[in-house]
């Protein structure tokens, strides 16, 4: 690929991918600032080339020399900005990889409602498209493309896993099992991170008689395609699961505590794929929310530390389950303190939207994830924080090993639900 | 014809044709692009969505109004007092009848001057704040001071025709208001009325969502 190729087509991509609405927001903007002050690399830094909206100037630019209404005419009198260059691009490569997490906060603050979040994902299909992507997540790629996995972890890694969960919990996980209601995925990191999430599940819906599966050929959640704004990447990903749990007749897919999951399965996926999906995606927390108020796991004793709920940002912000998580903690959490700004307004972890597999952005990923660890010092006694996502949990707890924070533990959400389930002699009793 | 007649006249009528025509083509040109059907299950209404978005940021969220407040006061000072001074200001209401045939309650003369001052200084704020910024003198253009430098000029002449003492003051202020009119489509201006759509288009996401941060 020559130079003048790769920037034509990073342009044609940007330009392909600017539709009505990314235009409106390019129409829109006035360059007030005000975006840096919700982004995290900006308050981190305060280098103003963390300003969101900045991130965005060479697709803004392709956009106001190709496509915006009445470029003709500013033409004709030699108004119509420069072409994008190759360089220009990829002086701009660390702003859309390595200091945007697609977290959407800015859009909060924006008077004008920009997505900035969503348009930086298309912008990326750009920089995919003429690979001009960190090595980190070109890594992903080739294991995703070799195994299913961002991190490799093959179908026999899972069983593995899910053996071992067998005897931790003493319940038979099935696997690959016809016609259950449920199909669970999982991200690589629960899988090989945090595997006690497969014998939370097993004790849960045991407890709530809840028939499901988790198939061999689809497990993997992550879709790294999203990440690094590659479409038929994200698509064939989606479609591996829609695949098996098609053909496993299942009536949901649980998507699982992983952020940015949810979002490209439940509200991507069916886009991607083209049409409606035979079953319905639903995220660990809803579930877990709706079977807690159909009464089928009530809730035990509460654990007695002081808690605090980080609110990944694609479940909560950018995915609207606000309420459910929160309702969840109020039953297993006898002293439950919320952040500042908690809930709509939370700050990202700083290793979402594909940073925290970028080994290049790793010091502004700790930088950023400083205002977090700002947050957790702000309350006394916090003894455990819980985060109901991979990504975040390892970004949580490789942030707070670097600041030498010992006493705080990292915990998921599930795992807080299934060690504070009423056993059944309580239950009967 | 003299300099005061053809500002009024001809250049005017030039001036708010190109304005209206190219402001047109403009919405309707990003109309027009389009955005595909969202197929995936909705939890909410795109539509109640694209109007809670719309009405949603015109507030400011209070948790960031510390980082802010500077653009807060200024925002709503400048885009306030110029609503009020322009709709409201007995000799915009005048003009406006001449033209369009319809006129309604002027502001006293003090009010008028109020509205105007407010603008002012909420104009002054925005642009001192566009070059002693370090964010947004990073991200600010050509036509971002043009823009600004455009609107004051527009002010200020008006505040110099104000006691209708000359002719040759309104002359000026019409000059300038015919320059603003036909700058205005071509540049970002126009967020007077992409504004909705941007706000619509993601308030309309967040609605399907069910929710509207």
């Amino acid at each position: 690929m020559s130079s003048d190729n790769k920037a034509q087509i990073a342009v044609d991509k940007f330009l392909q991918f600017t539709d009505g609405e990314v235009a409106s927001f390019f129409e829109a903007c006035v360059h007030c600032g005000e975006c840096a002050e919700a982004c995290h690399f900006y308050m981190a830094t305060k280098d103003p080339k963390y300003t969101p909206t900045y991130k965005l100037f060479p697709m803004v630019k392709a956009y106001k020399r190709e496509k915006a209404p009445l470029h003709s005419i500013r033409k004709m009198f030699g108004l119509l900005p420069p072409a994008v260059t190759e360089d220009e691009l990829r002086e701009w490569e660390t702003l859309v990889y390595d200091s945007c997490t697609m977290c959407g906060r800015c859009t909060m603050v924006c008077p004008m409602g920009i997505d900035i979040a969503g348009t930086i994902r298309k912008m990326r299909e750009g920089y995919a498209a003429a690979d001009i992507v960190p090595d980190g997540l070109k890594r992903s790629v080739d294991f995703v493309e070799k195994t299913g996995s961002p991190m490799g972890v093959t179908s026999k890694a899972l069983l593995a896993q899910v053996k071992h969960q067998e005897k931790e919990t003493g319940i038979k996980i099935e696997v690959d099992k016809q016609g259950a209601d449920y199909m669970a995925i999982l991200s690589s990191m629960e899988i090989m991170g945090y595997p006690e999430i497969i014998g939370a599940y097993a004790k849960i819906f045991q407890k709530a008689g809840v028939s499901w599966t988790i198939s061999s050929k689809a497990y993997e959640a992550t879709n790294v395609g999203v990440q690094i704004g590659s479409g038929p990447l994200a698509k064939e990903i989606v479609t591996r699961v829609v695949d098996a749990a098609e053909e496993l007749g299942v009536k949901y897919v649980i998507s699982p505590e992983c952020g940015h999951a949810y979002g490209a399965i439940r509200w991507a996926g069916p886009n991607m794929v083209g049409r409606p999906f035979k079953f319905e995606v639903v995220h660990i927390i809803e579930l877990l929310d709706q079977l807690r108020r159909d009464g089928k796991i009530p809730a035990g004793a509460k654990d007695g530390r002081k808690m605090t709920l980080h609110d990944p940002c694609q479940i909560i912000r950018r995915g609207g389950l606000l309420k459910e998580p929160r309702r969840l903690l109020d039953e297993s959490c006898a002293d439950f303190v919320e952040m500042e700004n908690a809930g709509l307004g939370n700050l990202c972890c700083g290793g979402g939207g594909g940073v925290s597999a970028n080994p290049r952005a790793a010091e502004l990923q700790n930088a950023a994830f400083g205002c977090k660890a700002d947050q957790l010092n702000a309350i006394d006694g916090l003894e455990a924080v819980v985060v109901p996502c991979a990504n975040c949990r390892t970004v949580f707890e490789e942030g707070l090993e670097e600041r030498e924070i010992y006493n705080l533990e990292v915990l998921g959400l599930g795992e807080l639900v299934a060690e504070t389930l009423k056993d059944i002699e309580q239950a009967e009793g | 014809m003299g300099f005061v007649g053809f500002v009024e006249g001809p250049l005017f009528y030039i001036a708010a044709a190109i304005f209206a025509l190219a402001a047109a083509w403009r919405v309707f040109g990003l109309i027009r692009m389009g955005r595909k059907p969202d197929i995936s299950p909705p939890k909410g209404s795109a539509t109640a969505g694209f109007i809670k978005g719309n009405l949603r940021h015109f507030l400011p969220r209070g948790m960031f109004a510390r980082r802010t407040w500077i653009h807060i006061v200024g925002g709503y000072a400048f885009h306030l007092g110029l609503f009020v001074l322009f709709f409201f200001g007995a000799f915009h209401i005048d003009f406006i009848k001449q033209y369009l045939g319809i006129s309604w309650t002027p502001l006293p003369r003090w009010g008028f001057i109020l509205a105007s001052e407010i603008a002012f200084a909420g104009l002054i704020v925005l642009w001192v704040r566009r070059f002693s910024d370090p964010v947004m003198r990073l991200i600010s253009d050509r036509d971002d001071h043009i823009g600004t430098w455009l609107t004051f000029l527009v002010m200020l002449t008006g505040c110099l025709a104000l006691q209708q003492s000359h002719e040759v003051l309104r002359g000026i202020h019409m000059l300038f208001v015919d320059i603003w009119l036909i700058y205005f489509p071509f540049s970002r201006l126009m967020h007077a009325f992409t504004f909705v759509l941007s706000r619509g288009h993601t308030g309309a996401t967040y609605g399907r969502k069910g929710m509207n941060p």
